[in-house]
C-alpha cells in the first residue's frame, strides 16, 4: 500500500485546497495518521473510498479523542548575540497548546484487501458547539460510532442525519469521556472496604439531611 | 456519491399515513418492543413503527447496560482492563483477551512465544465454536423452537466451558491472556482432553444439522427475509460472519494473519444471497472450519516457554504512541485503539465492538418485513448487549 | 415431501431424549444440590490468605505490602499496615496487615491479586456457597474470615499448592544457610 506522503501528494492534487498533515506515531508498529482540516474531509474522504488505488470502502472504527489545553515543554535552539558572537543556545520553551476534540478515523479496503490509513479531524476548542464533519454520507459504518462520539465526546457532527444520543439517556448532561467530566455523587448507600463511596454520598446528601 | 450511505433526515421522523393523493388512510402503530422482551438477547430495546405488521420504521435503543467500560479502562493500569475486556462480549472472553493483548502488544513491541500463540489459536477456535452453535441455539428459538436445540446447544457448550475452567480458573470470565503470552500453560492431560472434544464435535454438528438444517420451517422462516446486499454490508462496515454471507470475502485470519494463521489450512464460508439462512448456514460451516483448524492446531503444538521473558506482567507503560489492533471475533471484527502517553494507564482506550457496529443496518434489513420477522433478523445479527452497551 | 425433515428431526430428538436415560453424553447436568461435580483443579472464586502453622495472626504470609490493594482492577481490597512488626516464615521481621478486608460484593474473582502477589500470600478459594441474607456487612470479609491455613490450600489446589510449598521451603533454606553462614563468619571473625 501507498505511504502516507504519497496519499497525501495524491490527494492534494485531487482535492485542490485541502490542508494535509501527516501526524507522526512513535510505537514502533503503529500507523502514523493524515489530519484533514474540516472543510475538505468529506470530499477527501470520497477520494479515499472511490479512487481505485486505494479503494478504503471499508471503516472500520471511529473514535473520539479528548486533547484539554496541556502545557509542553519544548527544547528548542534560539540564536543569541551575546558579546558580538552569535552562538546557538538551547532553551526550554514551554508552550500552551490549546484543547482541542479529534475524530480518528480506521479505514481498510475490503477490496484490495489492504490498510490502514488513519484520518483525523480535529475541532478548534473543546467548545460542544464547534463542529466537524460527518463521514456517515460516505461510510454508512460510521452511523452509530459518530453518534457514540458525539455521546460521549460532545463533539458535533455536521452533516450527521440522525444525531442523538446513543449510550446514555437522553436528558443526559455532560459527555463522559471526557477528561475533565466530573462523575455524580448522588450514590446509593452501598458502603465498600474503602467507604470513599459513602463519604461522596454523605457529602452529596448532606444539605437534604440539614434541612 | 454512491445511492448506498446515502440517507435523508426525513427518515427519522414518523409521517402520517397517507394516500397517493396526500389524504390520511389509517394509522401508524408505534411499538416498543424490548427492553425485556425475551428475543432482544439482553436489555435491547426496537422502536418499531408498523403499517399492520409490516415494518415501516424500526430505531434500536440502547444503552441499558452502559458503564463506561472506555473510561474506566483509562483509569486502571493496562493489566487491570483485563478481566473487563472478559465481560465485553460474555460469551467469547477468549477472543476479548486476545483482542486486547494484541494491541497492546502491537503498542508495547512485545512478542508471543510459539507455544502461547497456539494455545491462543485453540482457545479462540473454541470459543467460536461454542458462540455460533449458541448463537444458532438462540436463532431457532427465535422461530419458535422453544428450547430444545438451544439446550443441545448448551449441552455441548458446556463441554467446551468444561475445558477454559480447568485451564483458567472460570468458565465464562476466563481473564486467561497476558501481554506477551498466556497466564498459564495447558497440561499434556489437557490437549487429550481438547482432542476428544474436537473429535466428538463434528458428530454433534451432523446431529445438529439433520435437526436444522433442512428443517422445512426454519427454512420458510429464514430464506429471503432480511436480505443484506454486498454493496451496503460492505458500506456500512459490517463484519464477521454476517459479511461474508452477503458474499463478501473478508476473514481476518486469511487477511491479517495475525498470530500463527497462516500456518493453517482452512477455508472461508461465503453467503451467496445474505440473507438468514445463509447467516445460519456461514456459522455452522465456519464451525466445521474451526474443527479443522483445532486439529492441526492440536496436532502441531510445540512444547516451550507461554510468556514472553522480557513482559512485565505489572507496571507496564508503553512509549508514547498509538495502536490499532485488531482480530476476527467469533461476532465480527473486534478491534483495540490504544494511546498511550507513557504513563501506566493508557490514554486513550477504545473498543470497536462488532456487534453495535452490525446493528447499524437493522433497520435497512427489517423494514418490508413483517414484525415476527424481525426477531428472527435480529437473531442473526448475533449480538451480545455487553459489548454493545460497553 | 413436505415435513420429512421435521419428522427426522423429531427423531434427532428422541434420540436425544432416550439417550439421555442410558448415555452420560447426553445428559451432562447433575442435581445440585444433592449431586456435586468435583470442582476443577484451577477453578477459581473469591481470595482468601493463607497462613502456615496453627495460628491465623502469627502464621499469616500477608506483609501488608498493598501491592494487591493496588492493582485489585474493582478496588475491592483494603488494608491497613500494622504498626509492629513479626516474624515472617524465614524469621525475618516483617509488617503484617492490621486490617484486610475484601468486599466480596465488588470482587470480580479476576484473580490479578493471586499474580501480582510476590509473597504467595493470597490465592483463590472454590468456595461458592456464600450467600447471606445481610447484603453489607455479610459479603464483607474481614482478616479472620479470610485467612485459612495452608492445609487448606494443598487440599483445593494440590499441583498449584505444590509449586509454592517447594518454593517456599527452598527460600528458606536459602535464608537459613545464609543465616548460618554470617553466624559462622562471625564466629569466625571473633
Amino acid at each position: 500500500m501507498e505511504t502516507p506522503e504519497q496519499i497525501k501528494l495524491r490527494l492534494e492534487t485531487a482535492v485542490p485546497g485541502a490542508k494535509i498533515e501527516i501526524l507522526p506515531n512513535d510505537c514502533p508498529a503503529g500507523e502514523r495518521s493524515l489530519l484533514v482540516d474540516t472543510a475538505h474531509v468529506l470530499a477527501v474522504a470520497k477520494f479515499l473510498r472511490d479512487d481505485t488505488q486505494l479503494r478504503l470502502d471499508f471503516c472500520s472504527n471511529v473514535t473520539g479523542v479528548d486533547w484539554p489545553e496541556a502545557e509542553i515543554a519544548e527544547k528548542i535552539k534560539v540564536k543569541q548575540v551575546g558579546d558580538g558572537v552569535e552562538k546557538e543556545v538551547e532553551e526550554l520553551k514551554k508552550n500552551v497548546r490549546p484543547g482541542f476534540l479529534e475524530v480518528v478515523y480506521h479505514l481498510y479496503s475490503m477490496e484490495l484487501k489492504h490498510g490502514p490509513v488513519v484520518l483525523r479531524q480535529r475541532t478548534a476548542n473543546r467548545d460542544a458547539k464547534a463542529p466537524v464533519v460527518s463521514l456517515t454520507l460516505v461510510w454508512r459504518g460510521c452511523e452509530f460510532q459518530e453518534r457514540e462520539v458525539f455521546d460521549l465526546f460532545g463533539i458535533r457532527l455536521e452533516g450527521h442525519p440522525d444525531l442523538r444520543r446513543i449510550l446514555m439517556w437522553d436528558g443526559f448532561k455532560g459527555f463522559p469521556m471526557r477528561k475533565d467530566y466530573v462523575p455524580p455523587d448522588d450514590f446509593e448507600y452501598e458502603p465498600t472496604p474503602h467507604d470513599k463511596v459513602l463519604a461522596e454520598a454523605r457529602k452529596h446528601y448532606s444539605p437534604e439531611v440539614k434541612t | 456519491m454512491n445511492a448506498v450511505g446515502e440517507r435523508t433526515s426525513q427518515n427519522y421522523e414518523i409521517l402520517p399515513k397517507t394516500g397517493e393523493t396526500g389524504e390520511p388512510i389509517g394509522e401508524f402503530l408505534e411499538v416498543s418492543m424490548g427492553p425485556q422482551h425475551p428475543s432482544t438477547h439482553g436489555v435491547f430495546r426496537m422502536d418499531v413503527v408498523l403499517d399492520g405488521e409490516k415494518v415501516v420504521k424500526l430505531k434500536p435503543v440502547f444503552g441499558y447496560l452502559h458503564r463506561n467500560h472506555e473510561k474506566i479502562a483509562e483509569n486502571i493500569s493496562y493489566l487491570g482492563s483485563m478481566p473487563y475486556t472478559d465481560r465485553l462480549d460474555y460469551f467469547c472472553s477468549m477472543t476479548n483477551n486476545w483482542a486486547y493483548a494484541l494491541a497492546v502488544e502491537k503498542l508495547a513491541g512485545l512478542a508471543v512465544p510459539e507455544r502461547a500463540e497456539y494455545i491462543r489459536v485453540i482457545m479462540a477456535e473454541l470459543t467460536r465454536l461454542q458462540n455460533h452453535t449458541c448463537l444458532i441455539g438462540f436463532f431457532v428459538q427465535d422461530m419458535g423452537a422453544l428450547g430444545t436445540p438451544l439446550m443441545y446447544a448448551f449441552r455441548e457448550r458446556e463441554k467446551i466451558l468444561d475445558l477454559f475452567e480447568s485451564v483458567s480458573g472460570a468458565r465464562m470470565m476466563c481473564n486467561y491472556m497476558r501481554f506477551g503470552g498466556v497466564r498459564c500453560d495447558v497440561t499434556p492431560d489437557w490437549l487429550v482432553q481438547a482432542k476428544q472434544l474436537v473429535n466428538d464435535y463434528g458428530k454433534f454438528l451432523d446431529e445438529y444439522e439433520t435437526l436444522l438444517t433442512e428443517n422445512e420451517i426454519l427454512l420458510a422462516r429464514s430464506q429471503g427475509v432480511g436480505v443484506l446486499s454486498r454493496e451496503l454490508a460492505v458500506n456500512a462496515s459490517i463484519t464477521g460472519p454476517m459479511l461474508r454471507a452477503s458474499g463478501v470475502n473478508y476473514d481476518l485470519r486469511k487477511v491479517d494473519r495475525y498470530g500463527i494463521y497462516n500456518r493453517f489450512d482452512f477455508k472461508v464460508p461465503l453467503g451467496e444471497h445474505g440473507d438468514t439462512y445463509d447467516r445460519y448456514m456461514v456459522r455452522i460451516l465456519e464451525m466445521r472450519e474451526s474443527l479443522k483448524i483445532l486439529q492441526q492446531a492440536l496436532r502441531d503444538i510445540p512444547s516451550g516457554p507461554v510468556m514472553d521473558p522480557k513482559a512485565k506482567l505489572r507496571g507496564l507503560r508503553p512509549k508514547a504512541g498509538e495502536a490499532y489492533g485488531r482480530i476476527e471475533a467469533p461476532k465480527g471484527e473486534l478491534g483495540f485503539y490504544l494511546i498511550s502517553d507513557g504513563m501506566a494507564n493508557p490514554y486513550r482506550y477504545r473498543v470497536r465492538p462488532p456487534s453495535f457496529i452490525n446493528l447499524t443496518i437493522l433497520e435497512d434489513m427489517c423494514l418490508g418485513h413483517r414484525i415476527a420477522d424481525t426477531v428472527v433478523i435480529l437473531g442473526s445479527v448475533d449480538i451480545v448487549l455487553g459489548e454493545v452497551d460497553r | 415431501m413436505l415435513g420429512e425433515q421435521i419428522i427426522k428431526g423429531m427423531a434427532v430428538t428422541a434420540r436425544n431424549f432416550f439417550g439421555s436415560y442410558v448415555s452420560k453424553e447426553r445428559l451432562t447436568t447433575v442435581q445440585y444440590p444433592e449431586e456435586r461435580l468435583t470442582p476443577k483443579e484451577n477453578t477459581r472464586q473469591f481470595p482468601f490468605l493463607v497462613y502456615d502453622g496453627d495460628d491465623r495472626e502469627k502464621g499469616l504470609r500477608c506483609v501488608a505490602c498493598q501491592i494487591c490493594e493496588k492493582e485489585c482492577p474493582p478496588q475491592c481490597i483494603y488494608i491497613v499496615k500494622s504498626k509492629d512488626k513479626k516474624p515472617d516464615y524465614k524469621g525475618q521481621p516483617q509488617l503484617y496487615p492490621a486490617t484486610f478486608d475484601i468486599d466480596i460484593s465488588v470482587c470480580m474473582s479476576c484473580q490479578i491479586c493471586v499474580e501480582v502477589c510476590p509473597f504467595d500470600a493470597i490465592k483463590m478459594d472454590t468456595e461458592f456457597e456464600l450467600s447471606t441474607g445481610d447484603r453489607f456487612g455479610g459479603l464483607l470479609l474481614t482478616k479472620d474470615k479470610l485467612a485459612k491455613p495452608n492445609e487448606y490450600y494443598r487440599r483445593i489446589h494440590p499441583t498449584a499448592a505444590a509449586a509454592v510449598d517447594e518454593r517456599l521451603a527452598g527460600e528458606k533454606a536459602r535464608a537459613e544457610a545464609k543465616a548460618k553462614a554470617a553466624a559462622e563468619a562471625k564466629t569466625a571473625a571473633l
